[in-house]
């Protein structure tokens, strides 16, 4: 029998911190394989494989930390397969830092795996030019409006080019969100002061993908800070925080855009840093450990985590200042992984939309699992990301709201996106949207 | 068991996904890999296929083919099982019931429901909650467990006490045989005709055949619900505290046991409000008519008290509640927290003998240079010490098998079991003798002869297996350390 005693040789003590990329993978070493976590997995939970599983994910890393295993093809596409929705975290009793795990895994993968001239050329357009620089980025944004004003989108997808195009161009297509017009995109003012009693001075991260696609979520933002009290300084020449990179195994730029944002905020010279998506907040509260090996950076990242809150997070610390008008309408929350396993910020957003008049809210079911959406997951794995969404947007149309409230931009798009695909009226809102209105815009 | 040759493995491999769909077979050793473990990672066992089938009829191709090829085959829930239960000892294949996990039918009427093997276990409870029902059987890993994987380890949990085991709330089951036959044993009444099948079917631990559909009875929801929160300085006194609340005619739900070093993991864990410096918490909770249950709540804090609890509290509201439970069912999930594996161990003792057992327990594996942590279901007197390990220094692990069968001979000293839920398994077959006489060994074996005369069927399990040194396999066999102590032996 396989008594563990008999079967291998001792192993040369002590062991060799387990490593990935450079980055530390010892978490490893704190599953102690219950499988609790089985069942909070949508990858598992579709699948039923045990490599598409946390536990299972797990110990693929560790086997490839310790050379037990070499990165096939198989084991590329199983953790290749992982959201890195951190549901796993959550359940975990051994508290194993699954999204730290990952990333290194990814980056390794990225190390050895580059893949071809093409996916390195998406990569780099995407992940390094235009992520890392934000006016190229507003240079895109303004091409891609062009493209879909122009009728040259609508013939694209009329002619069914979109089909012939290789799977992950097509769901790039089918997911590129409405670029709205140039003044929505227009930069926010360097200040926008309090309304009423001073509350907090508070600093707005306005993102790099967000301020082109959702300007609207940053004025909406600013707007209801101002009035809950907060003078809201906007910093100049803000940057991604590197969170899209991290996750894509991106790891060196990662670290560069974490860098400069923590320099860009701490000439603001402010105590807190208001984020209202939720991939950057998760990412930029990790700071603190991402730079802990960086003499000179790790105490003024992990100062800069420190001060990182969710928009919501932050509101719900008070009540909400008055007046509020009442909103008529039917709602339900979907938790973005990244606010509610990421952050482990449940009950604030519910908090927050008890508090608007007349607003009638219907729990969700599996409100906190993955809509697909995930960062770019919805490009990289598209047939993956389709099941998760019909399954959200199925719980979405059984609760009859006429909006399904979130928290961030990815989610807002994936979910919108598979409400349209059927052909349901249903609304996608962000949460500070909803507020705004409270307060009285649009009217 | 030798491997596969190459050409016979791809012509298995198609054959296979002949029957399952080319999406349902792994063969590719590094997917066989995270396979190799269920809950207890100290035993490890490749297949050489792992297969998803999604109906009976699929099932029952697969064990044919198994047959025809003389490969052995082994069931697989979750992999959360403790015994190593579902590992394919002699390789062969695996069949992961995972895929089918659909609630069939619901009859609230008749309070019962028919669901494929593969449903997680509290799956079936919010099926059926919004109703007003539950399935009482309760796992602590009830989250991720699945109701074929219960049935076989006839798995019990903190309510047990109350409601009883599996094998209590199962009517009747759809069964593939081990020669690919399929068949119903009992039926949707608790009282079926003929021999009890499906009472012999439970507790089989997946070597009487594949269960590919389940009639489980659900219950109404209790009314009313009072979790008390005891605290205790000396682990002796919750022990006594245990046998006080019984002795006063009190029949809790649930009465379930925490000392302080798993207090210290799940507080890590999720901030449950155990207090860190209690030597021992006691969980009670009572359940029944709302008229009444303030009483017995009553009655249970004054048994905890008057058996010398330092605090003892009602859990306010069903959040705090729910929390305290949250802490006792992850609790060896949170091992992580103080150690990179553990090994549980699952003795059964008479209740009254609980004081002198945990210290025993204790001074045993702390003589082996090791922890431990107890949390476990008291009321049933079903020990649960979890030795703490670090399978990376070398030696640790033969410490804790040593450490382990030590307890195990103690719980059946005091006239107790080895295994209370858990299953014998891989792991507890050298322990068989401690409890059970030739005679009675070779009458079970008749048994499974009647159901799997190949040996087929999850080969390895429950009973010792004679073995010659040196035989090739997944599993080769070599001496147990505590056989060559002299702590066990084979015959
Ligand atoms: C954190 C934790 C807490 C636990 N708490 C408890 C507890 O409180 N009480 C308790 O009793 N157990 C407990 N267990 C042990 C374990 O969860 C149970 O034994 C559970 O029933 C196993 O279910 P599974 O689906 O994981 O089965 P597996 O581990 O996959 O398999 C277990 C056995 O069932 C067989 N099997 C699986 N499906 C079928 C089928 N359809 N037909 C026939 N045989 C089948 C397998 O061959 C194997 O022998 C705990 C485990 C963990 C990790
Ligand atoms: S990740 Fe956590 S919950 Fe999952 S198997 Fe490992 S220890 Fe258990
Ligand atoms: S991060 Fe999400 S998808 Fe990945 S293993 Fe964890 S739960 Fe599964």
């Amino acid at each position: 029998m396989a008594h563990g005693t008999t079967e291998t040789p001792a192993p040369p003590a002590p062991p060799a911190p387990l490593a990935l990329h450079g980055l530390s993978v010892e978490g490893v070493n704190q599953c102690v394989h219950c499988g609790l976590c089985l069942a909070s997995c949508p990858t598992f939970s579709e699948l039923g494989t045990e490599m598409d599983s946390p536990r299972g994910r797990i110990f693929l890393i560790k086997s490839l930390a310790e050379g037990r295993l070499a990165l096939s093809d198989s084991t590329v596409r199983h953790l290749s397969l992982c959201l890195d929705c951190r549901a796993c975290e959550t359940v975990c009793p051994a508290g194993v830092p699954y999204g730290r795990l990952i990333e290194a895994a990814k980056a390794e993968i990225e190390r050895q795996r580059p893949g071809g001239a093409a996916r390195r050329a998406f990569r780099w357009i995407n992940l390094g030019l235009l992520l890392e620089h934000p006016r190229l980025l507003a240079l895109a944004a303004a091409g891609l409006r062009a493209y879909q004003v122009s009728g040259l989108q609508r013939l694209v997808r009329a002619s069914g080019l979109a089909r012939v195009l290789p799977s992950t161009l097509a769901a790039w297509e089918a997911l590129t969100p409405a670029v709205p017009a140039a003044a929505a995109r227009a930069p926010l003012p360097a200040l926008i002061p309090a309304v009423g009693a001073r509350r907090a001075r508070v600093a707005l991260l306005t993102g790099c993908v967000q301020s082109v696609v959702f300007g609207d979520h940053n004025r909406a933002t600013a707007r209801v800070l101002a009035r809950n009290g907060c003078d809201v300084v906007v910093p100049a020449g803000q940057g991604c925080c590197g969170a899209l990179n991290a996750h894509a195994g991106d790891h060196a730029r990662a670290v560069r855009m974490a860098k400069a944002t923590i320099e860009t905020f701490e000439r603001a010279g402010v105590r807190t840093v208001i984020v209202n998506t939720s991939g950057c907040g998760a990412h930029m509260k990790g700071y603190g450990a991402l730079l802990a090996n960086e003499p000179s950076w790790a105490s003024p990242a992990a100062r800069f985590a420190a001060s990182v809150q969710d928009v919501s997070e932050f509101l719900a610390r008070e009540p909400l200042r008055g007046p509020l008008a009442p909103v008529a309408m039917t709602v339900t929350y979907h938790d973005p992984c990244h606010v509610v396993h990421g952050q482990k910020i449940r009950a604030q957003p519910r908090q927050l939309l008890a508090e608007i008049p007349g607003l009638r809210i219907v729990e969700l079911a599996e409100s906190d699992w993955c809509c697909g959406s995930a960062g770019i997951y919805n490009l990289t794995e598209p047939e993956m990301a389709e099941r998760l969404l019909r399954r959200k947007v199925g719980h979405v149309l059984a609760t009859g709201a006429e909006a399904v409230v979130t928290a961030n931009p990815g989610c807002i798009l994936q979910i919108a996106k598979g409400v349209r695909d059927r052909g349901a009226p249903t609304r996608v809102l962000h949460l500070v949207e909803l507020l705004d209105r409270a307060y009285g815009a649009g009217r | 068991m030798v491997p596969l040759a190459e050409p016979r493995k791809r012509a298995l491999r198609r054959e296979l996904a002949a029957i399952v769909g080319a999406g349902g077979v792994l063969s590719d050793p590094d997917e066989l890999l995270v396979y190799e473990s269920d809950g207890l990672t100290l035993f490890r066992a490749l297949a050489d296929f792992v297969v998803f089938p999604t109906s009976a009829e699929q099932v029952s191709a697969v064990v044919k083919l198994a047959n025809r090829e003389e490969l052995p085959f082994v069931a697989r829930g979750a992999g959360t099982g403790l015994s190593g239960g579902c590992l394919p000892a002699e390789g062969g294949i695996v069949l992961s019931l995972m895929r089918m996990n659909r609630v069939l039918e619901v009859d609230y009427d008749n309070q019962l429901a028919i669901v494929e093997p593969g449903l997680v276990n509290l799956h079936l409870s919010w099926a059926v909650g919004p109703s007003g029902y539950y399935y009482a059987p309760d796992p602590s890993s009830q989250q991720a467990c699945t109701i074929g994987g219960n049935i076989a380890n006839n798995s019990g949990g903190p309510h047990t006490l109350k409601y009883g085991v599996t094998t209590n709330h199962v009517l009747g089951l759809e069964v593939v045989l081990p020669d690919g036959e399929i068949v119903w044993l009992g039926g949707r009444t608790r009282e079926a005709a003929g021999y009890d099948l499906a009472g012999v079917f439970v507790g089989s631990e997946g070597t009487f055949g594949i269960a590919t559909k389940i009639a489980v009875r659900i219950l109404k929801k209790p009314q009313a619900v009072k979790t008390v929160l005891a605290v205790f300085d000396e682990i002796e006194r919750a022990s006594a505290a245990v046998s006080a609340i019984i002795a006063r005619g009190l029949v809790p739900a649930a009465v379930e046991m925490i000392d302080h070093l798993t207090i210290q993991a799940v507080e890590d864990a999720f901030g449950c409000g155990y207090p860190r410096d209690a030597a021992a918490a006691l969980l009670v909770e009572v359940d029944g008519l709302a008229a009444g249950i303030e009483a017995q709540a009553a009655r249970v804090v004054e048994a905890c008290r008057d058996a010398g609890a330092r605090e003892v509290r009602v859990a306010r509201d069903e959040a705090e509640r729910a929390l305290l439970w949250k802490g006792r069912k992850s609790a060896f999930g949170a091992y992580g927290r103080l150690s990179p594996a553990y090994m549980v161990m699952d003795g059964v003792i008479p209740r009254t003998r609980l004081p002198h057992v945990l210290r025993r327990v204790n001074e045993i594996v702390a003589a082996h240079g090791l922890r431990v942590g107890n949390v476990f279901h008291a009321g049933d007197g079903n020990l649960h010490p979890n030795i703490l390990y670090d399978p990376r220094v070398p030696g640790e692990e033969t410490r804790v098998l040593e450490a382990g069968a030590e307890i195990m001979r103690l719980c059946a000293e005091v006239g107790g079991s080895i295994s209370g839920e858990h299953g014998i398994g891989l792991e507890k077959t050298d322990f068989m003798p401690f409890i059970f006489s030739p005679a009675d060994l070779a009458f079970m074996q008749r048994l499974k002869d009647a159901f799997n005369p190949t040996g087929r069927c999850n080969p390895g399990k429950i009973f010792p297996t004679r073995k010659t040194c040196g035989e090739a396999g997944p599993v080769a066999y070599r001496p147990h350390p505590i056989e060559e102590k002299g702590l066990a032996q084979r015959f």
